[in-house]
């Protein structure tokens, strides 16, 4: 997994540092949970010296134009704050003049909007549909997890921006979650985290 | 970017004649170097001393014509310029008669009101099957080509249901046109397409009769009285009104949206089959309800809240969540209890996910430095509550969130996460919840000491 993301890198894919990334890195990272931990443990312990340094490189948030990508929320994205509703957004683009932010962290997809008046307006796109994202406005767009589903659609999650037609879609795709979960269950990890994988959710 | 006028070029397109000037919208046709072309341009009203909410309703007119198929139902968008610098939408100029010219000859005969109508419902029927509501249905906002068709032109205050709605936040007082609007409209409802069905039966009702179902309301509170008042019924204007027609209109006119026929398809079938109607009450009317009817009606207007809209024609399952919250302060086990029975009981009745929640105040957050020490007690004392549950791990999570006001951080979870219920006991915030929630709420009450 981490070859593959290495790899998009050299090709001049943005990358920036999630809470579970940090964790592996021995960071103090707050609210994990026991399995969460255990599968961080024996992440730490396969990683060569090279996947730590890739690791270490990586920046929190990056900007890009007119674009922000950062894991969880901009407002301070060493804090790993879940942006769990309208106040948390507007929060996180607050933080930003970006006119868009792309983050994770939280599972599920979801695209937040400004309004003239009062918090960010939340939206569940419907996957597949193009959204007319319009500069003159900020966007907030939660990609979802690719593999880490918590809306029991074991579907893994992304999104495709356009940014010469500035309009953004997101997609579920099916993947071999069964093989995803026999390697778990193989590794000896929390059966949990297996299911997970299974169940979405 | 230059004022538009005839002769002036913007991206290429030249413009021609000024066909219409709207509070919101200039359009023009377009000319080619043969004369003109069969394409318009809608420029915004735009600048100083006009509305913000026009380049929103621009937006949304863009974004939702450019996610519509091409039918003869609607205009075709071609071309648009950016909203920040050159805001214009190029689309199909609709040849034929706007329904203004029918209302003016109003009332018509009965036939000629149900082929209008039928046209009318066959348009709304198409947008509505694409999960588009157009929500500012008017006789000038309705053209009938030569073929019979209706095309339904001016999208800038339409709903589509598989996009941002960026109208619905943007205004204070009900936004569409008061003579047609229908009541849940005026209760800020933008997502269910009964709502064109009610204006749908108001202009039919305008085309038979000559007179506007509801007048020309002028103040919210005139705008208010279709929540309870009906109007007189057509065959006590029109006597040569056929029941079958009376039947559909007032159907259509029903104040609350579920009483109203299920689709638009439906309108079209019984305009296009007047046999086939079937006739209640309502076809033989010849009088406006009774003041003491009138009168419950009123009182009940005024907390006038709209039928659920039925699920979008291609929605997805919303995600069953239901919350237990827990307040901070109660420790109190027979309330656990309790709260923990009507779980099961919830959790039995089909397969849900529980989500428990507290919430903390800002200020009790930092009397602890660490950020993973901050939340750890509440979320101890959220474990304990749900143990006793047996729930697998999956089908259960854990919030902490943070507000100075909890019912209003609960509800602001409740409609971004479209929470199915929220459990909750009979504390200080109960009554705000219960009020406020997008969802059902169930306050639960400890059994009384025996």
């Amino acid at each position: 997994m981490l070859e593959l993301i290495e790899s998009h890198a050299a090709r001049g894919a943005v990358v920036v540092l999630g809470n579970h990334d940090a964790a592996a890195l021995g960071r103090d990272v707050a609210g994990m949970n026991a399995q969460a931990m255990s599968a961080i443990v024996w992440t730490r312990k396969r990683l060569a010296r090279r996947h730590v340094d890739f690791l270490e490189a990586l920046p929190l948030s990056v900007r890009e134009d007119d674009r922000l990508f950062v894991h969880a929320s901009a407002a301070a994205p060493e804090r790993w704050t879940y942006v769990t509703g309208r106040r948390q957004a507007a929060q996180s683009l607050e933080a930003t003049d970006a006119s868009i932010i792309f983050c994770g962290h939280v599972h599920e997809q979801k695209l937040y909007y400004t309004v003239a008046t009062g918090f960010p307006m939340p939206f569940r796109p419907i996957p597949g549909t193009p959204i007319p994202t319009a500069r003159h406005r900020q966007w907030l767009a939660i990609i979802g997890s690719a593999g880490q589903p918590r809306d029991r659609n074991p579907a893994a999650c992304y999104a495709l921006a356009d940014l010469a037609r500035s309009r953004i879609t997101f997609f579920r795709v099916p993947y071999d979650h069964g093989s995803a979960a026999q390697k778990i269950r193989a590794a000896g990890l929390p059966e949990r985290l297996a299911r997970r994988l299974e169940r979405g959710g | 970017m230059l004022a538009p006028e005839p002769g002036v070029e913007i991206d290429g397109f030249r413009l021609g004649e000024r066909i219409h000037v709207g509070s919101m919208a200039s359009i023009f046709r377009l000319e080619g170097p043969r004369g003109p072309l069969p394409l318009v341009m809608k420029i915004p009203r735009l600048g100083a001393g006009e509305r913000s909410a026009n380049v929103v309703s621009f937006e949304q007119c863009r974004m939702v014509l450019g996610a519509l198929s091409q039918s003869p139902h609607h205009p075709t968008l071609v071309a648009y310029g950016d909203v920040e610098t050159t805001p214009y939408l190029v689309m199909e100029c609709i040849e034929g008669t706007r329904l203004d010219a029918w209302v003016e000859r109003a009332p018509l005969a009965a036939q000629d009101t149900a082929r209008l109508g039928h046209a009318l419902a066959l348009a709304l029927h198409d947008i509505h099957r694409q999960d588009v509501i157009h929500l500012d249905l008017k006789a000038t906002n309705v053209i009938v080509r030569a073929s019979g068709e209706a095309a339904l032109i001016d999208f800038g205050l339409s709903c589509h249901r598989h996009l941002p709605d960026l109208l619905a936040a943007e205004f204070h007082t009900p936004v569409g046109n008061w003579v047609y609007m229908a009541p849940e409209q005026i209760a800020g409802e933008r997502s269910d397409p009964r709502s064109d069905l009610f204006a749908l039966g108001a202009l039919l009702y305008e085309l038979a009769t000559g007179k506007r179902a509801f007048g020309t309301p002028d103040s919210v509170a005139q705008l208010r009285r279709r929540l309870y008042r009906d109007p007189p019924p057509p065959r006590a204007l029109v006597p040569a009104t056929p029941p079958w027609l009376q039947e559909v209109i007032l159907h259509c006119l029903e104040i609350d949206a579920a009483q109203r026929p299920t689709s638009a398809a439906a309108v079209a079938f019984d305009l296009a089959n007047p046999g086939q109607v079937a006739i209640t009450e309502r076809a033989e009317r010849i009088k406006r309800e009774s003041l003491q009817k009138v009168a419950r009606r009123w009182l009940r207007a005024r907390n006038f809240s709209p039928s659920a809209p039925p699920p979008p024609a291609t929605d997805l399952a919303p995600l069953p969540v239901v919350v237990v919250a827990i307040g901070t302060q109660d420790t109190a086990e027979p309330l656990f209890e309790a709260l923990r029975e009507a779980a099961r009981r919830r959790l039995a009745a089909n397969a849900c996910r529980i989500a428990c929640m507290t919430v903390v105040t800002p200020a009790a957050a930092l009397t602890d430095d660490t950020p993973t020490g901050r939340h750890i007690k509440q979320l101890v004392s959220l474990r304990r509550w749900a143990k006793p549950l047996g729930l697998p791990e999956e089908r259960l999570t854990y919030h902490v969130l943070e507000s100075d006001q909890p019912a209003a951080a609960l509800l602001d979870y409740a409609a971004v996460h479209e929470v199915e219920e929220i459990l909750m006991g009979p504390g200080k915030e109960a009554a705000q919840i219960v009020t406020q929630a997008p969802c059902s709420v169930t306050v639960v009450r400890p059994p009384p000491p025996s």
